[in-house]
């Protein structure tokens, strides 16, 4: 059997930082796993993500939510970037862990499945369409693009490879 | 923004590490589609199994529609499943059964083949649990869903196989409607190593 789940690159803020990026990803694997722990410098900030430096409206999301007192959803149609859910304020009580399936075919667009957690805040579930059939090379994650991830933050991006 | 940071990946390599994951097996659906996705021969000695996937389905009635499994071949009501899921604004739903004879891939949460859902797949991650175990029933929880700029829908599920004294060595993936997965779906087999 051919083991794989391989760690390609990590990073660790030192200071508040407003977006991280992984770069030149290889297109040898078949799917992309990125596990965010750490938390953003402001209240109720999503932590979000976009593709291949696309800013675009070519994003959309659907999302299953629990705040410790009720469960809603809500969905995002063309929008500038993905979402997973509110990330704790100035804490690194938050992870977040991005699976993105099939992210090198050059034929379909691409989905991604999210799972938010923030423990004082809210839990989350996510899959979101990028509309875009190219292969996804580049990872920009950011809270919205307008915040700071809180420093202490820590992103790793796994590869796999199927048989 | 205070600052942002690009990590260049061929400038900051990761060390290896020992791996504990391995490919087991991968099913891609060719051209003319595929009514039914098989692992055999399952290896039992790993301690849990992986399937991660992307896939649609041909049927053109629905916007999404369920992914069925079954072990070992078994077609019994030996199966139970429960699930929530989002799938619009403040619409949430969970259900589930204690009879039932398969357990839960996806619910509503395959992607049919309607007009407006052309390159639109749905992605998935199913954990089976102590898949080799000879003395407890088997668990499985899967996180999958699409989205379609409009639709969509995401879950959490879990499903249950009462067998307690049989290693699953056999993985059978179908649509509850018969329908053929389409060209490009994929469904790849993982093991976990527990040491």
């Amino acid at each position: 059997m051919a083991a794989t789940y391989e760690p390609i690159a990590t990073q660790t803020l030192g200071s508040a930082t407003g977006s991280v990026t992984f770069s030149s990803i290889p297109s040898t694997y078949t799917d992309l796993i990125l596990i965010f722990n750490g938390g953003a410098d402001g209240s109720g900030i999503n932590i979000c993500a976009r593709f291949n430096s696309d800013t675009g409206t070519n994003y959309s999301t659907t999302r299953l939510m629990g705040n410790g007192t009720t469960a809603t959803s809500d969905r995002v149609t063309s929008g500038s970037m993905i979402y997973g859910t509110v990330l704790s304020n100035a804490t690194l009580n938050s992870n977040a862990i991005f699976q993105i399936n099939n992210y090198s075919n050059t034929t379909t667009y691409k989905t991604c499945l999210i799972r938010t957690n923030a423990t004082e805040v809210r839990l989350s579930a996510t899959v979101s369409l990028w509309r875009n059939t190219a292969a996804i090379s580049t990872i920009v994650l950011s809270p919205e693009f307008t915040g700071n991830f809180t420093s202490g933050s820590t992103f790793t991006l796994y590869g796999i490879k199927a048989a | 923004m205070i600052g942002n940071i690009a990590v260049g990946l061929y400038g900051i390599p990761v060390p290896p590490v020992t791996n504990s994951f391995d490919s087991i097996a991968t099913v891609t659906v060719g051209a003319g589609g595929q009514s039914s996705i098989s692992f055999t021969s399952i290896p039992s000695t790993y301690k849990h199994l992986q399937i991660r996937g992307f896939a649609k389905n041909a049927q053109t009635t629905y916007a999404g529609d369920n992914m069925q499994i079954r072990f070992n071949g078994d077609s019994a009501t030996n199966y139970s499943f429960h699930y929530i899921e989002g799938y619009s604004t403040n619409l949430v739903r969970a259900l589930g059964s204690g009879t039932q004879t398969v357990a839960l891939g996806l619910h509503n949460a395959l992607t049919g083949s309607q007009a407006g859902y052309s390159n639109v797949f749905s992605a998935f991650v199913i954990d089976i649990l102590d898949y080799a175990s000879t003395s407890k029933n088997k668990t499985v929880k899967t996180l999958g869903g699409f989205d379609s700029n409009g639709d969509g829908n995401i879950q959490l599920a879990s499903g249950a196989w009462y067998n307690s004294t049989t290693a699953i060595n056999q993985i059978v993936i179908t649509d509850e409607t018969s329908s053929n997965f389409v060209q490009y779906s994929s469904f790849a087999l993982y093991g976990i190593k527990d040491s």
